[in-house]
């Protein structure tokens, strides 16, 4: 198996209607990671997710794929895009083992007719996300977990070791979120590597290994511990988060200065502890593993 | 009675009538599988209207319709896409706008020149008098879409259907699409000889309308419609001989009765079976 490294060099993105999506962006992906990718609406994820996709043209820099254009990488299969919920038409007339094999039509032939390797990759998906028993079912009949789960699966059978999940966990209850988790941790503990947009704060900690903050340009980039703090986030939110703060006196009656950040957008919070009134993370609550019932 | 059902195979201008609309009726329904997904039917009802003066012209200047009708199409398909670029007017304002405008000046040339073109045949066909250049055309325009679709058919399926998965899997996308569109247009100009111009819609629209009610897989749903399409059209020129009508106006009436039939009666998203689960619902 290759050791697919996402080489992002002085990337700046600029559409024809003159606006500026992205500036002067350098990052390292290495194999074997959860990146999240947080900013907020409008700060050049998706951008970038096109740039690594090939969708748009960068005005200045480049992206590399395990050494590759992105032009090469794509046509070898190595970079699957999971897509929002909403972007998708759930009516459309196809059942979830149609939609996994499309991850298939790369590997097939001009007339896009499914061998037995194409099957058992498809059959092989589905088993890894749990969804063997929906295969005959229409795309439309599955609740919100599920149909993350084929588009999941279509990225496996896909076969590709980068895999690009945009909004992950919109629409999702923290169930579903904690089993979606478990998936991506077992995905990237094979030596995949994947790239998580979202602007869900608070599940960034529990499960990311690395952060790119962005804002139009790369405002920190590292591994969550020291890049997602509240100075860090402070800059890529700017006033966009609600904010509570209970510093020492606020908590305690002794000496202890440290104090509680919890940052939230609506969707799960973020808790900083430590000293500043919070602003180092001390420690970042750990995901409990979640309960199989 | 047999000998009174095959009279009209007995008849040569019958016989051609009836095939050369099983055929244009299967390319469009083929095509209909794909276009009523995206919310972009009405694209094939613009097309029809715009490629009116293209056809009028053609037959004034004794060129082959097919050249005629392709010009005005791809000039149609343009003034629409610089007005919705230079305006921030809607799509459907848009293409009401554009394709009123060609079908005024279609009439105007033909109201013009009213002995070189037939206004009637453009409008609502001519498929019981078609001639055999003009049959000609229909039978290499319908070929060709259909050997395409047949070669491209899952390509498309997938950039219908996920647009940007398609393109990190390497599809050519803007290339399918267009293909797409050369052949919708392609297959209106073959249609307007059998159902003419106001009904070219129904053709690329119904058919795959009624097969969706039917089935959740696509190959499915691009069998049901084209056998519908074919059938309904063979059949429906094939009735015109006895109830002496516009082949048109009945091959569509075909094909919604069966629409109607499959709204109702569909085994799982017919409205019958709809209200039985739901009744089995409310009361469990």
């Amino acid at each position: 198996m290759s050791n697919p490294i996402v080489t992002i060099k002085n990337l700046s993105v600029t559409y024809p209607n003159g606006h500026h999506a992205l500036e002067d962006v350098s990052v390292n992906l290495k194999s074997g990671s959860i990146c999240g990718l947080v900013g907020v609406n409008g700060a050049g994820k998706s951008t970038l997710f096109k740039a690594m996709m090939g969708f748009v043209k960068p005005t200045a820099g480049n992206v590399s794929i395990d050494g590759m254009s992105v032009r090469n990488a794509l046509k070898k299969n190595l970079v699957s895009y999971v897509p929002q919920t909403e972007e998708v038409d759930w009516d459309f007339p196809v059942l979830v083992e149609d939609v996994v094999m499309m991850g298939r039509y790369g590997h097939m032939g001009f007339l896009r007719r499914p061998s037995k390797t194409d099957h058992d990759a498809v059959a092989q998906a589905l088993e890894r996300v749990n969804m063997s028993e929906y295969k005959k079912r229409q795309i439309g009949e599955l609740s919100g977990g599920q149909r993350k789960r084929i588009f999941v699966a279509r990225a496996l059978a896909q076969g590709g070791n980068i895999i690009l999940l945009d909004e992950p966990f919109t629409g999702v209850d923290i169930k579903t979120e904690d089993s979606l988790i478990d998936l991506f941790q077992s995905l990237v503990a094979e030596g995949r590597l994947i790239l998580v947009a979202t602007h869900n704060l608070g599940s960034v900690p529990s499960f990311c290994d690395e952060v790119i903050l962005i804002n139009k340009t790369l405002l920190a980039y590292g591994s969550v511990e020291t890049t997602f703090t509240q100075d860090n986030l402070s800059k890529a939110f700017g006033g966009m988060l609600r904010h509570h703060q209970l510093i020492g006196a606020d908590l305690h009656d002794d000496e202890d200065a440290r104090g509680v950040t919890v940052l939230t957008d609506d969707e799960r919070p973020l808790v900083l502890y430590g000293e500043e009134g919070g602003k180092k993370i001390v420690r970042t609550p750990k995901r409990k593993k979640a309960d199989k019932t | 009675m047999i000998d009174l059902l095959l009279e009209p195979f007995t008849y040569n201008y019958m016989f051609k009538a009836i095939w050369v609309c099983a055929l244009v009726g299967g390319v469009c329904a083929f095509l209909s599988s794909y276009l009523m997904l995206k919310g972009w039917s009405l694209m094939g009802d613009a097309l029809a209207h715009s490629i009116v003066p293209g056809v009028a012209l053609a037959y004034l200047l004794a060129l082959p319709y097919a050249v005629g009708a392709f010009f005005t199409g791809i000039l149609a398909a343009l003034s629409m896409a610089i007005v919705k670029q230079k305006t921030k007017l809607r799509e459907d304002a848009i293409i009401g706008l554009v394709f009123t405008t060609f079908f005024a000046i279609g009439l105007l040339i033909v109201s013009i020149n009213p002995t070189a073109v037939n206004i009637q045949a453009i409008i609502l066909g001519n498929i019981l008098a078609i001639s055999d250049y003009d049959i000609a055309q229909v039978v290499i325009i319908s070929f060709i879409c259909l050997f395409v679709l047949l070669l491209k058919w899952k390509d498309l399926v997938a950039v219908f259907f996920d647009e940007n998965h398609a393109r990190s899997i390497g599809l050519p996308v803007n290339a399918l699409k267009i293909t797409f569109f050369t052949l919708l247009s392609a297959a209106t100009v073959a249609a307007l000889q059998t159902v003419g111009a106001c009904l070219v819609i129904a053709m690329v629209v119904t058919p795959g309308a009624t097969a969706y009610l039917l089935t959740d897989r696509f190959g499915r749903l691009i069998t049901i419609s084209v056998l519908l399409g074919s059938l309904t059209s063979a059949l429906g020129a094939y009735a015109s001989y006895f109830l002496d009508a516009n082949p048109g106006g009945l091959i569509v009436t075909l094909q919604t009765l069966i629409f109607l039939a499959a709204f109702f009666f569909a085994p799982k998203y017919g409205l019958l079976k709809v209200r039985k689960t739901i009744a089995k619902k409310v009361g469990a």
